[in-house]
């Protein structure tokens, strides 16, 4: 016998008669908590993103379409950065103010390539309010995972209101969990020293979400 | 099992010489008593918490009973996504599966993610005799490596040291396993966290291999979910051509949607955030993003022994939150090193002799590091009835019975020469006679009533017929104890 079959037959003699198939799942189970926490209006909602990111230590920005470009040019010249790698799918025109080398998401961009990059700007699939959260689905506009990782600095720019949920379940919704998924709230964290929360360790230290309203 | 501290003493003898570590407990207490407050906060910011935690409940629940079918529905998810599924029995088997799978990469090192499972199985011993070089790369556990030490705490498994030695362990061994700590390094927080981010930086830019648990797996889609801090993690998941998960069994869950409870209720429970920095979710290989070779093992080591008794099973409801932890007066005094497992705490007290059978000192003892003032069972954010099992697992070892050991039905034997209730019993005078481990467990006086009833009637009558046992309402357990015991015992 393989240990697969040792261990699925283990589970049905701990489980007594076959327990068959899990056909009472919907209604095994209660889901009576709430879809979203608290009565919000859109406007509200994005404050509270607002305020969730700023609270687990993100720089939260808001700009217009018309303000964009200029908007990440300013932020990646107050990090200092000399290098900046963006996704294929990435809108070209929000680079269009920056004179920054960029760095293209492709084969070249190994972990030692971006190791050099000092920041890296992509789009996001949906923010969650309650939590302070973005997610990255690896769609064109955001790239790899390596690309938000390595770079120290990251400029996140979600679309409001449209891209922007209440809470956790709203959020899964709209994924689709065959791509890689990253969910970020706040820049990389550490409280494993005495409890003192320190801000960036393996991933980017500065996380930057720039609000983008139409 | 491997896995088991070697060596190491039955719990009174254990937690005795931890409450005499003056630095451990003021660490500790420290740790214990900060989560525990901003958890309290990040739950009541949800008025829905007691739903969310019954949901959470009944679908760990749910899943167990049918958890044969839902194994098999990961499985062809995981394939049809592109990884490959790989089942081990014991500890022994899941190691020799990832060795060889290490070593069919060519490779002689790895990067890995704090990972219970892999802790439990004894890995890192494992890679070591077989000539690989595994490198921990969360910075508790980087700590923890470099200080040749064990973990001590489910979340943060270095709580039980300061930023002094610390600074002591980077200094004195980063060199010997890479890069070595910048000179001159000071004791603060942040520029420890830039020596272990340096140091291991160089590690996760040349990995090949990472090696990782999961905290949920999904059965619907073949997702696999980690839930951390720091982005050693995501350098982990994504960096390596090969990624090697090894998750127990029970870790799955049938939909997408159920993580919706968990991601809710685990950060929250855990850290006290309402949501942890990073989470990384993968199905399978994708092209061109993260590794391109994905390995899966399912690991058994007991889990089906604990899942065949009925009232011990529910510890496999558990999401490893720490939770327990922070609020177990027990756990505050003697340490995680004192449960002698990779399994501290008030869920370490039920899983391990669960786990491992209850043939050795140390977990014939567990069932009694335990106040039984049910403070985890409030906490515990898929309701585990922690001090139910406690009293299930005291009757066990007491009075024998039938248990499962790797999927047979055995009978125990009692306790020989009561050898049970000799632990149980030194057990309880510990935590008697040092008042103040019991000092937050004052509310017992009303939660003890609660569990009186279980206790009472059935077998564990051998424990408790030869004791007088309080009556229910008027008197609490402890103040029964120094009743009846407290004056001839409380020199300790
Ligand atoms: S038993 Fe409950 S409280 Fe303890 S670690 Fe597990 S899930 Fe968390």
């Amino acid at each position: 016998m393989s240990s697969r079959d040792i261990i699925l037959a283990r589970i049905r003699r701990a489980l007594g008669a076959p327990a068959g198939a899990p056909t009472a799942y919907d209604t095994d189970i209660d889901r009576d908590y709430l879809h979203e926490h608290g009565d919000r209006t859109t406007s509200q909602t994005v404050e509270l993103l607002a305020e969730n990111l700023a609270d687990y230590r993100a720089n939260v920005h808001r700009c217009s379409d018309g303000e964009l470009a200029a908007t990440v040019a300013r932020l990646l010249a107050e990090h200092g950065s000399r290098s900046v790698v963006v996704p294929g799918g990435l809108h070209e025109e929000w680079l269009a103010q920056t004179a920054l080398a960029t760095v293209a998401d492709d084969a070249e961009s190994t972990p030692a390539a971006l190791d050099q990059v000092d920041s890296v700007v992509t789009a996001c699939a949906v923010a969650i309010a309650e939590t302070g959260t973005i997610v990255l689905d690896g769609s064109p506009d955001q790239g790899r995972r390596r690309i938000t990782l390595i770079p120290d600095h990251h400029i996140c720019v979600v679309r409001v209101p449209d891209q922007v949920v209440s809470s956790v379940p709203q959020a899964l919704e709209r994924l689709d969990p065959t791509r890689p998924l990253t969910w970020i709230s706040g820049p990389s964290a550490t409280s494993d020293i005495e409890l003192d929360r320190v801000e960036g360790v393996h991933g980017p230290r500065t996380l930057e979400v720039i609000l983008l309203s139409e | 099992m491997s896995g088991t501290f070697v060596g190491m003493p039955a719990f009174p003898k254990a937690a005795h010489e931890a409450v005499g570590n003056t630095t451990l407990r003021a660490n500790l207490r420290h740790a214990t008593h900060t989560i525990r407050d901003k958890r309290a906060k990040a739950v009541a910011e949800l008025d829905d918490w007691a739903l969310l935690r019954e949901a959470g409940k009944q679908i760990k629940d749910h899943t167990l009973r049918h958890l044969d079918t839902y194994l098999v529905q990961l499985e062809e998810a995981v394939t049809a996504a592109g990884g490959v599924v790989h089942w081990a029995a014991d500890a022994d088997e899941a190691n020799r599966i990832v060795t060889r799978l290490v070593k069919e990469t060519g490779e002689s090192e790895v990067v890995k993610v704090k990972s219970m499972a892999t802790q439990e199985i004894g890995l890192n011993e494992a890679l070591e005799a077989a000539g690989i070089a595994a490198y921990e790369t969360d910075l508790a556990e980087l700590i923890v490596q470099l200080g040749h030490d064990r973990p001590s705490h489910i979340l943060v498994p270095a709580i039980h040291r300061n930023r002094g030695e610390i600074r002591d362990i980077f200094t004195k061994e980063m060199g010997a396993w890479g890069r070595p700590a910048p000179e001159g390094l000071t004791d603060t927080p942040a520029e420890l966290a830039e020596a272990a981010r340096l140091h291991l930086r160089e590690k996760f830019l040349r990995a090949k291999v990472g090696i990782s648990g999961a905290n949920f797996m999904v059965a619907a889609t073949g997702t696999l979910v980690v839930v951390e801090s720091e982005g050693n993690g995501r350098m982990c998941l994504t960096l390596p051509e090969t990624l090697i998960s090894v998750v127990g069994i029970e870790k799955i869950v049938p939909t997408w949607r159920d993580l919706e409870v968990f991601l809710q209720t685990l950060p929250r429970s855990s850290t006290a955030e309402r949501m942890n920095p990073y989470t990384s979710m993968w199905t399978g290989t994708s092209d061109s993003d993260g590794p391109q070779t994905f390995h899966l093992v399912l690991i058994d080591n007991g889990r089906t022994d604990t899942l065949a008794d009925e009232v011990g099973r529910q510890a496999l409801r558990c999401i490893r939150c720490s939770a327990c932890l922070n609020v177990c007066p027990v756990y505050e005094r003697a340490g995680g090193h004192a449960y002698g497992s990779v399994y501290p705490g008030p869920i370490g007290a039920i899983l391990s002799p669960q786990l491992r059978g209850t043939a050795s000192e140390i977990d014939a003892s567990l069932p009694y590091a335990s106040s039984l003032c049910g403070a985890c069972y409030e906490v515990c954010p898929v309701a585990i009835d922690i001090p139910e099992v406690l009293v299930h697992l005291r009757e066990r070892v007491v009075q024998g019975g039938e248990v499962t050991r790797r999927g047979a039905k055995v009978t125990l034997k009692p306790a020989k020469g009561h050898a049970g209730e000799r632990a149980a019993m030194r057990a309880a005078r510990w935590a008697f006679t040092h008042p103040a481990a019991l000092a937050t467990g004052q509310r017992l006086a009303a939660r003890t009533r609660r569990f009186h009833p279980r206790m009472l009637p059935g077998p564990g009558r051998a424990w408790s017929a030869t004791r007088d046992l309080p009556q229910v309402p008027a008197e609490s357990f402890r103040d029964w104890w120094q009743r009846t015991h407290g004056s001839k015992e409380s020199g300790k």
